[in-house]
């Protein structure tokens, strides 16, 4: 095609020819209606829950959050050991996960040489893409013979008249439990660390630099502060995903409603007791109350949620955090 | 290497103290401070910078005179900011980089093996094109990050510190009621003078700048150019600047870079800066230096 050919006033006839735009209502009808279906299906969602769930509610009252004894024969339900596994396994599970991934993001981005940085960073991301029942197999078979006489034991052994580490040893319990759940809550908060750790400022740690500071100083003053905000949304991703990770959990966790402050003792999870008990659920309080476990793990998720979000922003807003807590 | 300061005294009381290579000053418009500092020469032999295969840098012998501004000025390319970062080692950290030869800082090879970059940075001050405050850290802490690297925790000598260098750097009017608000809530100038703040904390033998008012309004730039002046007399000073005005206004010495064929910059000539900019040597410079090209 060659200019020549065009004459003046050419391309405005060609675009005045274009001047009635029908994409735009129609564009913009659909991407109300995409998001008036999230609305739409978190309120149907909401709505059955809760519905479902108004029977054991009323049987139950608000004593269902704080009993210990959850025994459907004789229609007693109590929440609290479910509370407390999810709880304490996922809050474990993130703190060893945060240490853990901030780590290996800050290792990625500051130090490892691009040819190790690329095969690890991605290597990381696939623990993400394993579907959670070869968690559960491999922390049955694998992961807890192998805590039970590698670690437990010994600890057991040594640190027994502490109440952490008193019960029985076997293997399968709370213990195994968080090391699953951390594993796979790892490649999360290593992932958006390690992007968020990367957006930091190359002018920030010249600035650290310029003043004398070694690597490590670099990172302490430069980038952790800078990044902070953002490592915190890390672990709160990390931490929703803790909270609902159903399967690999029901696996290892022993699924016994107990609160036992041990490592060692067996627990079950919200999650957990929903997946393993609604087939056995045969009368309609049983299968409300488990329904009402349900509501109150969404509202768990909700509650972590805008705590996160405050946390967060606070960070992000109140820049000063020596100022804050002086 | 002492510092005097008096911090309540009027001007008048301030009287300085003359001292053979160091010229006593008054802060401009904060005539509260004076200081004398013995400041160092930096003797730049054979200097050879590179990013990756590429030469940046060729041949670059010059020697920066102690208690003086020296600017550094050529057109885009030419390897203006890779010198001033050989001389406190930043260049390496760039990956891909380094760089060959000798800098003398008061006769110490600062390339020289086992020596410890980050030692040298402690004497070497930087200041930088875009301020870059630590925006979390409270501005008292800005000012007093390198001492607390360094290990300083006493917490009367800190403060005396903070207040001296956010005196000297112009600023201690306009942040003294918020010493402890959050450094990037500064506006872009002060947080410049934060910056030249910090640097000057740990009491450097010399300080870079690597075009420190280009991203400040004309305000702002005035009083880093002021600042400048005032510092001269304690500090022997390098600064980057694509503004010839800037070079002819803070420096005593004129150093012009210009690209080769290669694409390697280097040195055409350096020498007072009134007589580079009214009688230059060489042709290429005064081709620059009165818009003929770059």
């Amino acid at each position: 095609m060659t200019a020549a050919e065009f004459e003046p006033g050419q391309v405005q006839r060609v675009l005045a020819r274009h001047r009635p735009r029908r994409g735009e209502p129609i564009f913009r009808g659909l991407v109300v209606l995409a998001s008036l279906t999230v609305l739409l299906v978190i309120a149907g969602l909401i709505l059955v829950i809760a519905s479902q769930s108004i029977e054991g509610i009323r049987h139950n009252g608000v004593a269902f959050l704080w009993g210990t004894t959850w025994d459907p024969v004789h229609s007693i339900f109590g929440a609290l050991p479910f509370i407390y596994g999810t709880l304490l396994t996922s809050f474990t599970a993130l703190v060893l996960a945060m240490l853990i991934g901030v780590g290996v993001a800050l290792f990625l981005v500051e130090m490892a040489p691009p040819w190790l940085a690329g095969p690890l960073g991605f290597m990381t991301e696939m623990l993400a893409a394993i579907p959670s029942v070869v968690y559960g197999l491999w922390g049955i078979f694998v992961l807890a013979p192998w805590l039970r006489d590698f670690v437990e034991m010994p600890l057991h052994d040594t640190l027994g008249w502490l109440p952490f580490f008193s019960g029985n040893p076997i293997g399968i319990g709370n213990f195994a439990a968080v090391v699953v759940l951390t594993i796979m809550i790892l490649p999360t908060v290593a992932a958006v660390s390690r992007d968020v750790i990367r957006a930091v400022p190359l002018a920030q740690r010249e600035a650290a630099l310029a003043l004398g500071a070694t690597r490590w100083e670099t990172i302490r003053i430069g980038v952790l502060p800078y990044a902070r905000s953002g490592i915190l949304g890390a672990g709160i991703l990390g931490l929703a995903r803790g909270v609902g990770e159903t399967m690999a959990v029901t696996m290892v966790i022993g699924n016994a409603p107990t609160i036992s402050l041990s490592f060692f003792s067996q627990g079950y999870t919200m999650a957990s007791v929903i997946a393993n008990e609604f087939t056995e659920a045969t009368t309609d309080l049983y299968r409300s109350s488990l329904i009402e476990i349900g509501l109150l793990l969404l509202v768990v998720t909700l509650l972590i949620n805008a705590a996160a979000r405050l946390l967060v922003w606070r960070a992000s807003y109140s820049a000063g955090s020596r100022s804050l807590l002086a | 290497m002492t510092l005097m300061t008096d911090q309540t005294a009027n001007p008048a009381a301030a009287a300085p103290v003359p001292v053979p290579g160091a010229r006593a000053i008054e802060v401009a418009d904060r005539a509260d401070v004076s200081v004398e500092h013995a400041a160092v020469a930096v003797e730049i032999e054979h200097l050879d910078a590179f990013h990756g295969s590429h030469r940046v840098l060729r041949d670059i012998t010059l020697t920066v005179q102690p208690n003086s501004v020296t600017a550094i000025i050529g057109p885009s390319g030419c390897g203006k900011s890779t010198l001033i970062r050989c001389l406190n080692r930043m260049h390496e950290v760039t990956p891909g980089a380094r760089a060959q030869g000798r800098i003398l800082l008061d006769g110490q090879d600062i390339y020289a093996p086992g020596v410890n970059p980050v030692v040298i940075r402690q004497r070497i001050g930087m200041v930088f094109q875009r301020p870059n405050p630590f925006p979390t850290m409270s501005i008292y802490d800005n000012v007093v990050a390198g001492l607390k690297l360094a290990g300083v925790r006493d917490r009367a000598l800190l403060d005396e510190v903070a207040e001296r260098s956010l005196r000297r750097a112009a600023l201690w009017d306009e942040v003294r009621d918020k010493l402890h608000a959050p450094g990037g809530a500064l506006s872009g100038g002060q947080q410049q003078r934060l910056c030249i703040a910090r640097a000057i904390a740990v009491e450097p033998d010399v300080i870079l700048m690597d075009e420190p008012a280009s991203a400040l309004d004309p305000i702002s730039t005035l009083r880093i150019e002021e600042l400048i002046d005032a510092l001269r007399a304690s500090y022997t000073i390098v600064i980057v600047t694509h503004n010839m005005q800037q070079a002819a206004r803070v420096s005593d010495r004129t150093a012009f870079l210009t690209v080769g064929d290669d694409r390697a910059g280097y040195l055409v000539e350096e020498g007072p800066t009134p007589q580079m900019f009214t009688n230059p040597r060489r042709q290429l410079t005064e081709d620059y230096i009165s818009g003929r090209f770059g």
